[in-house]
């Protein structure tokens, strides 16, 4: 199996979540797969047998159809409910933020707004990159995620965040990154030829390097 | 009711038939109004449409697994043919290649007969709705020769990419492939009048609602959901031609329009499509299980009943593909529960299809091996699905690969192993001949084992965080890795096996109707009317004064007051 690093607090969540249903469809599955190829094998044809005369209706062959059918209900409650909390939690709720950060989609870039040193948005020490951006790590960040022309979808793997970017729309989201180190930014949406390229990394780094990277971008950026 | 109906029938069948001797091979294959020819003549277009989206399917692979290779009998392929690769083969084996082989040929060619009429009840529509297919046909493959190439923004097609030529960069590609998909439309729709009228007013004398065989039933409530569906979808894209080729702003915020909106109105009509194709499949393959192990479909009406809600609900859920598509997040929550709530329906069917098998008399003959294949396959296809239903999960999933190997494991199913099923099943009384059935399970095995060797690394890829619609992944550090594109290329080698067994079928085919085995009226010893007539049916399906009378259900297999296994429902007594 492939091994995809969990760098944000609601990651865990959300594996925790896929392994869970995992568990339950996984049992229902093998179950029914196991029931199915004995049936085929214990009433393979044998010749001069003959063939019970069921039409599914009498009340003791029936159950064998019922009671699957409202454990299954009562799967997808344990589901929903399951489903449902991590969703609140990643995508309805919004923790206080220590810093929010712009990201902007357009063919075929991503081009990130850091709010700088002041950690104020749309202030004239506003650090902007394309493909890179930076964050520090245990710090909540709310994001700001807009597009220029069609649609993309900011999606961060070690996360498990992916969110869409709408044009004429401003769509607010959340993350706190647990882990440092450097990952993909993908753009998960279709978005025209060059969308195989539109490639960003994401720097989750310590408070000390973060505090460098932002006297450096500012001076590089000043004029 | 019925009585009267057929009475008349009778009556027109007289000059009907008077007025058919003689026929030129063109006003006979050509502009027939033979219900049995119309269904061949989507049977043959389907299926070339399919080896088109197989081949289409190979050379995508192939970049995946081998980027930047030359590939043979293609070249090498760029960004924007990958794209329009993708977007083509998606649309081809959704709308060209399911829904004219699963729903208009078998709906075609299995109603008519198995209801015991002698045609649909609209010849003449029923011409005019294959030769509108075959129309679109044509124009979607003529988008891909023009300026710019084919469309290349997903069969999916969201505006504001598929709005307007500078975005996507085949204006030309995308306007007349929608035009193509919007003429697809109104071929099914007309062909679904036909369906439905026919099945509520031809039937023979004696056949109640309850008579009808499944795959007659499940083709026209899927008529039905279609023709639910697909009016908001066929306005959503004349307002997307409009976007495009008017300059109108429909889709375009700048101008007070809303991207969002073409995606309510293509999954509104894009869910209960998967079950518009899934129900025929479920029809055939139940009425496949029924004959070979020799049972009484075990409750009929339990699967009638499971066939409409999940057709009901199927209208209730669209908004799961969305989920992180900026709708309002509190929505989620609402079609997380509808979501869930159609897997209750879609479980009890899967059920009552194993549950079938349990005291009967199993024979594999090679339909039998693909409507057992069909159950033990769409299982996948069906649990992965949870995974995607349930919002929370979805967030991570939305868009990989993970997505695509589950919508696979259910239209590798209906599509493929379905109509696999239905052609070795009813192939003796389409073309007089049996089926080989030594090379027919040869492309069984080989059809099958290479099958699961394409999905489930891809299931593992999107696990692993691989995004969709990618023409080379070596542009992404995280998914480049060596153990990735193993995967990657198990699934193109899969591939590359799976499509090489399609050989086999297509010499079984042609060898069986040259050279097989004489089949006889009915070479399965099944009960249904279609296996009344004579090998293949003659015009007209029977004579006159032997279209048959129903006095029973279509599944009296191993009845107790009955010396043989089966009772043909035409048998008085």
């Amino acid at each position: 199996m492939l091994e995809l690093v969990q760098a944000s607090t609601y990651a865990a969540d959300i594996d925790r979540l896929i392994l869970f249903i995992g568990v339950i469809v996984g049992v229902w599955f093998l179950l029914a797969e196991g029931i199915f190829f004995w049936l085929i094998w214990k009433f393979r044809a044998k010749p001069g047998e003959r063939t019970q005369y069921l039409d599914g209706t009498e009340k003791n062959v029936k159950k064998w159809i019922t009671i699957p059918h409202a454990l299954v209900l009562v799967c997808d409650v344990f589901i929903l409910v399951g489903a449902v909390s991590v969703w609140y939690d990643v995508k309805q709720q919004l923790p206080d933020a220590d810093s929010t950060i712009r990201v902007i989609g357009q063919q075929w870039a991503w081009t990130f707004q850091h709010p700088g040193a002041d950690n104020e948005l749309d202030t004239s020490d506003d650090i902007f990159t394309v493909n890179d951006l930076h964050v520090e790590v245990e710090k909540t960040y709310h994001f700001q995620l807009e597009s220029r022309d069609v649609l993309h979808s900011f999606s961060v793997p070690v996360f498990r965040l992916k969110q869409d970017a709408i044009p004429g729309r401003s769509i607010t989201g959340w993350f706190t990154p647990t882990r440092t180190g450097e990952h993909d930014v993908q753009c998960s949406e279709i978005c025209g030829i060059g969308h195989g390229v539109m490639a960003a990394r994401i720097h989750i780094e310590d408070a000390n390097t973060h505090a460098a990277w932002i006297t450096r971008s500012s001076a590089a950026t000043t004029p | 009711m019925a009585e009267t109906l057929a009475e008349v029938q009778k009556q027109e069948v007289h000059g009907h038939d008077h007025d058919h001797h003689d026929q030129g091979f063109v006003s006979k294959y050509i502009f027939s109004t033979d219900h049995k020819i119309i269904a061949m003549q989507y049977l043959f277009t389907g299926m070339l449409m399919g080896v088109i989206g197989g081949y289409m399917a190979y050379v995508f692979r192939m970049q995946l697994a081998f980027p930047g290779i030359s590939v043979p009998g293609f070249g090498q392929v760029s960004p924007g043919e990958y794209n329009s690769l993708i977007t083509n083969h998606g649309s081809i084996m959704i709308f060209w290649v399911a829904m004219p082989v699963l729903i208009a040929a078998f709906g075609n060619y299995l109603i008519p007969l198995m209801i015991g009429a002698d045609d649909m009840v609209f010849p003449r529509i029923n011409r005019l709705s294959f030769q509108v297919f075959f129309i679109s046909s044509v124009v979607l493959l003529l988008s891909l020769f023009v300026e710019g190439g084919g469309f290349g923004g997903a069969w999916t097609s969201y505006p504001p990419l598929s709005a307007s030529g500078d975005y996507n960069l085949t204006q030309l590609g995308a306007s007349l492939w929608l035009i193509a998909v919007a003429l697809e439309f109104v071929a099914f729709l007309l062909g679904g009048i036909n369906f439905i009228t026919t099945l509520m007013n031809s039937r023979a004398p004696g056949m109640k609602a309850y008579d009808i065989p499944m795959v007659c039933w499940m083709i026209v409530i899927a008529s039905i959901l279609f023709m639910l569906s697909v009016g908001p979808l066929l306005a959503g894209a004349v307002m997307l031609l409009f976007d495009q080729t008017l300059n109108t702003g429909f889709y375009d915020p700048a101008r007070g329009g809303d991207p969002i909106l073409w995606q309510h109105l293509f999954w509104f009509f894009g869910h209960p499509e998967v079950y518009v194709v899934l129900l025929p499949a479920i029809g055939i393959t139940v009425d496949v299980m029924a004959t070979f192990s020799r049972k009484k479909l075990f409750g009929y009406k339990l699967v009638l009943y499971t066939a409409v809600a999940t057709g009901v609900l199927s209208f209730f859920v669209w908004a799961h593909h969305q989920f992180i598509a900026g709708i309002d997040p509190r929505m989620a929550n609402v079609f997380t529960v509808t979501t869930l709530l159609i897997s209750v329906p879609i479980a009890e069917m899967l059920f009552v299809m194993i549950a079938t098998l349990y005291g009967g008399s199993i024979t594999l003959t090679t339909p039998m091996l693909w409507a057992l294949a069909f159950l033990a396959e769409f299982l996948i296809g069906g649990v992965t699905g949870i995974f995607l239903g349930a919002s929370g999960a979805d967030i991570y999933f939305h868009d990989t690969y993970f997505v695509l190997a589950h919508f696979h494991y259910t239209f590798f199913p209906i599509a493929i192993i379905g109509t696999f099923c239905a052609f070795t099943y009813w192939f003796p009384k389409m073309f007089g001949k049996m089926m080989n059935e030594t090379l027919g399970k040869i492309h069984f095995w080989g059809t099958i084992i290479p099958f699961n060797f394409i999905f489930i690394p891809l299931f593992v890829l999107g696990m692993g965080g691989q995004h969709r619609r990618i023409y080379n992944f070596e542009h992404f550090p995280e998914i480049a890795g060596p153990e990735y594109f193993q995967l990657r290329q198990i699934a193109t080698i899969a591939l590359l096996i799976m499509l090489a067994f399609q050989v086999v079928f297509f010499f079984n085919v042609v060898m069986s109707w040259w050279k097989g085995e004489k089949a006889g009226k009915n070479p399965w010893k099944a009960n249904t009317l279609e296996w009344t007539t004579e090998s293949p049916p003659p015009h007209g399906n029977w004579p006159v004064e032997e279209l048959p009378t129903v006095y029973r259900g279509p599944y009296e297999y191993g009845h107790p007051d009955r010396e043989e296994d089966y009772w043909p429902q035409n048998l008085p007594g």
